[in-house]
């Protein structure tokens, strides 16, 4: 890198406390999460069309590879790897029900739009789902397989509401 | 949606037994992966010396390189090295993507990286190695290139004017291939025909856009004089081969690993220069080297597809018998036909299937492929379908509205009938266990047509433009030898399938089909142990490693299920009869007493069995336990291709409901319905989810994606956001269901369904539309039908 410069940074991942760690000014959020291994995080476009990268900062679904790593500094931050909570165990459960994934590449920023769905607690039906996917690119399903898992995991979210 | 098919093929045995899994819609547990973040893509290998490369590309379509200097980048940080096609060449022979038997093609060696002359806009020019990527990417721009630019040939039609710049000086023009397939007397037939329907249909460019962009490590082991290749492709073997030929390494030295493949669709079954170039780098610097394209790489070097201007007649007599089909089809390439399976496939798949559901007696039907300065063209999903099933389709409604008959009426008079098969199609092409009548009677039945038209009706009085469109299909799958390799290509129509059982009783299955997420691992899984009695969980994989799998094709052309399948059915079977051999020495019984389920051999009267474990561990690890001779084999490999046929056709017939913005041009697909009929099915839900998934594809080349080029060959929209493909908001639920009839080349009687959406729905969609354009008198011609045509068409603009 012609010019880089580096900067040290403080930030969690999953839970995960980073202290002063030095990360490259000029590389996005995508690229430093997948060079720590956390590969579950998919670059498709690198212009925040696709979605795939889409990961979760301080409670909200960005576009990982529209943020530079040097600005998560005391950030939050939640990738495909740590959705472990009984929320989003379930919703993976729906997902493979319902073959709501093929090559699976699209999966880990689709899961993370529907947790940010889910995190609304409230009920839409499918064009509202299809409407709220639709920053989430899949070229396997068609989609509708995704509707019918989003619509089960909303059902099932706000059931006891 | 059906949850249960059970299937109707009595060859596989009795649906109530225990571990009866074909038919069944089981879950894909394996793909839990994918959403644990755990998949395994090719970006996601490190390893240990690994670098990176980037390649310098033309910026121009056409365009002569004077002159290179790389001194300057070769100083930039981070830069191991900078090879141009004279290094490259020094290790890896050049191609060229012709066949021998379907005429004549002409195509120039090709190598991996453009000399003298770059011929699109994206070819590779340099590649540059570096630590990461990011650095090779800022030493490309310090590369100078002396470029001299020449004019481009751009458009198709001209190609072969005579004051048209030819790209390959040594072919004299601009045809890459020409075929003519005739049957019966055209001329005559027009003759006697009482109506005559013609057409002209445009079909633009558009491309695959797998989610996951190509990409490859190579591995030289110099110590070992082998190459490891992690590659996100289809066909392992394939690469295997082609690699140890062009590098000149002995085959068993070359070792193809495809794991997870961010989507696949044709786009990753073909031989690319950059990742040559990466091979290249790797076996020149002996350390493992890693290209993975960009979005903006891939629109610009990832194989294009259709690119087709087809203009077609059908002759039919006063009853609505069609008597005549003539089509003359002209589609352009890019400047090199792709290797190894050549440029002209689709062209030949539109001459093979255009009219393939009708008797049509008479029929013509002329090819024409010419050179371009654009990006490659090749096969991608439903190869040459969407422009054959388009003419076809288009001409059968408007001879159908031309002598006042119902579109459904002229289809059901002019079918084969499905109980006269085998036959042909007009072309020649043989077909049998097709369906097209109970296809298309299921579809009217689930579309409740009249239902349908009076909504028309009642939307066209309030202004609104409802329109109804229907058609019906082929779908080529299965490929036999007759497809590539009589013309010479070492693509395996074959396919291999080894099954073990292990001493823990677990159950070891290896297949050459490779999994791109449409199931192929679940439906292997299925079908061991469905033949072999075993439960699902006792049963491990192994898929995509040409070091641990049986020979094969790969996946492609819809063949996993029905070849792959086959083989998978036939190694079990073997296995099954070995195991029962083993036990009857064992159990002191005849072999016709015993039998396997719920992983134990059973005795068919009652009695004490033994379990696959027991017997497994008897035969490791306490032969003396056995009697002396018995050769007890607790492994078997079997393979399968298709004989005596092209192609294991399957049919499909297709309806929707569109409605037309007369104020925005924008569709709106309402309602969409898929009858297809693959045989036998072995997970109903996944067969489902592939047509579903193909339909998505169709509606995007119908409506939405096209490569758009400037009259001096750059492409104008190669990112995400410009290239529009289909998003969740704009598709609609597509509705699907089933006529089976079993393919009578195998046992497991399965034909393929990844093709028939993406080749039927931009044919059903055009018609829809102009369905509803017909009460205006206007009519859509060219796809994509974008908001723009069909406000041109409507005479708004």
């Amino acid at each position: 890198m012609q010019g880089s410069k580096n900067i040290t940074i403080n930030f969690i991942i999953n839970d995960e406390i980073f202290n002063n760690i030095t990360v490259p000014v000029r590389q996005h959020l995508g690229d430093f999460l997948r060079s720590i291994g956390l590969t579950g995080t998919h670059i498709g476009c690198e212009q925040g069309a696709c979605g795939a990268c889409t990961v979760e900062l301080d409670g909200k679904a960005v576009r990982s590879c529209l943020i530079l790593s040097s600005q998560i500094n005391g950030s939050v931050i939640k990738t495909v790897e740590g959705l472990d909570d009984t929320l989003m165990k379930k919703v993976k459960e729906i997902f493979l029900k319902h073959n709501a994934l093929q090559c699976g590449f699209c999966s880990s920023g689709m899961l993370i739009t529907t947790k940010e769905i889910l995190n609304k607690k409230k009920k839409l039906n499918r064009e509202q789902i299809r409407t709220e996917i639709s920053g989430n690119y899949c070229r396997c399903t068609g989609y509708q397989s995704i509707v019918d898992a989003i619509e089960e995991a909303i059902e099932d979210n706000i059931k006891d509401i | 949606m059906v949850d249960i098919t059970l299937n109707q093929n009595s060859k596989l045995g009795s649906i109530d037994r225990p571990n009866s899994y074909i038919g069944r819609s089981l879950t894909r547990d394996g793909a839990i992966r994918h959403l644990e973040g755990g998949g395994k893509f090719v970006d996601d290998l490190i390893l240990p010396r690994m670098v990176n490369s980037a390649f310098l590309r033309s910026p121009y379509a056409h365009a002569e390189i004077k002159s290179i200097n790389i001194s300057d980048a070769q100083k930039y940080p981070g830069v191991i090295d900078i090879f141009l096609s004279e290094h490259i060449d020094t290790v890896c022979k050049p191609w060229i993507g012709v066949l021998s038997h379907l005429g004549e093609m002409r195509s120039p060696e090709q190598s991996p990286l453009a000399k003298k002359i770059a011929r699109w806009q994206g070819e590779a020019i340099a590649i540059v190695i570096a630590n990461t990527r990011a650095q090779a990417e800022d030493a490309i721009e310090a590369i100078e290139v002396d470029w001299v630019e020449k004019e481009p040939q751009i458009n198709m039609e001209t190609a072969l004017d005579k004051d048209t710049v030819v790209i390959h000086k040594e072919l004299g023009n601009n045809l890459f291939w020409t075929r003519t397939v005739e049957q019966g007397d055209v001329k005559k037939a027009f003759k006697e025909s009482s109506t005559i329907v013609e057409a002209t249909l445009d079909f633009a460019r558009h491309t695959g856009v797998t989610l996951e962009t190509r990409g490859i490590v190579a591995d030289w082991d110099k110590s070992e004089k082998k190459m490891s290749i992690y590659h996100n492709g289809q066909a392992p073997h394939m690469m295997q081969h082609i690699i140890a030929k062009h590098f000149d390494i002995s085959e068993g030295l070359v070792r193809v690993i495809s794991k997870d493949v961010g989507g696949s669709f044709g786009i990753k079954v073909h031989v690319y220069g950059d990742e040559m170039a990466a091979i290249a780098a790797s076996k020149i610097l002996g350390r493992p080297v890693k290209f993975v394209a960009d979005r903006l790489e891939s629109f610009t070097t990832d194989i294009h597809a259709r690119c087709h201007k087809i203009s077609g007649k059908l002759g039919v007599d006063k009853n609505g018998k069609f008597l005549s089909m003539e089509i003359n089809d002209l589609s352009g390439i890019g400047p090199y036909s792709m290797y190894p399976r050549t440029s002209a496939i689709e062209t030949n798949q539109v001459l093979n299937l255009s009219g393939s559901p009708y008797i049509i007696p008479n029929y013509k039907a002329v090819g024409t492929v010419v050179f371009q300065n654009k990006t490659p063209m090749c096969q991608y999903r439903a190869v040459g379908h969407p422009i054959a099933v388009a003419i076809t389709e288009v001409l059968v409604d408007k001879a159908a509205k031309k002598i006042g008959m119902k579109v459904e009426d002229i289809r059901k008079i002019n079918f084969i009938p499905d109980d006269q098969y085998p036959n042909k199609t007009p072309s020649g092409v043989p077909l049998e266990d097709l369906s097209h009548q109970a296809t298309m009677n299921k579809l009217l039945k689930i579309m409740n047509v009249p239902d349908l038209e009076k909504q028309k009706k009642l939307d066209l009085e309030k202004g609104i433009l409802t329109g109804i469109g229907i058609i019906s299909m082929c779908e080529v799958t299965n490929p036999s030898p007759l497809f590539y390799g009589v013309g010479g290509a070492h693509i395996s129509s074959q396919d291999g399938a080894s099954i073990r059982l292990e001493g823990s009783g677990a159950v070891h299955v290896s297949s050459s089909i490779t999994e791109q997420g449409q199931g192929t691992e679940a439906i292997m899984k299925q079908i061991a142990a469905d033949q072999l009695g075993v439960s699902m969980d006792t049963i491990r994989l192994t898929l995509g490693d040409t070091d641990a799998t049986p020979y094969g094709g790969g996946t492609w052309a819809s063949r996993g299920a029905g070849i792959g399948g086959e083989a998978v059915l036939k190694a079990a079977r073997t296995l099954k009869n070995n195991i029962l051999k083993i036990a009857s020495a064992i159990m002191q019984t005849d072999i016709d007493t015993i039998d396997i389920a719920n992983n134990s051999v059973i005795r068919k009267n009652g009695g004490e069995g033994i379990s696959l474990k027991k017997l497994a561990e008897t035969v490791y690890y306490r032969g003396h336990e056995i009697p002396q001779g018995t050769n007890p084999e607790l492994i078997a490999t079997s393979s399968f291709y298709i004989e005596g046929i092209p192609f294991v056709f399957t049919n499909s017939a297709m309806g929707c409901q569109v409605t037309v913005d007369q104020d925005t041009g924008l569709i709106k697909i309402n309602k969409f319905w898929v009858i297809e009929d693959c045989g036998t099915q072995i997970n109903p839900k996944l067969v489902e989810e592939q047509i579903r998934g193909g339909v998505i594809q169709g509606i995007g080349g119908a409506l939405y994606e096209e490569c758009v080029y400037d009259d001096q060959g750059n492409m104008q929209n190669a990112t995400m956001a410009d290239y529009l493909v289909p998003m969740a908001c704009e598709m609609p639920d597509i509705i699907v269901d089933h006529v089976i009839t079993n393919s009578g080349r195998s046992i497991l009687g399965a034909k393929g369904a990844g093709e028939a959406g993406t080749g039927g729905a931009p044919a059903v969609i055009m018609n829809a539309i102009n369905d509803a354009l017909s009460s205006m008198n206007k009519e859509v011609t060219s796809q994509p039908i974008t908001p723009e045509k069909i406000l041109k068409a409507i005479g708004k603009i």
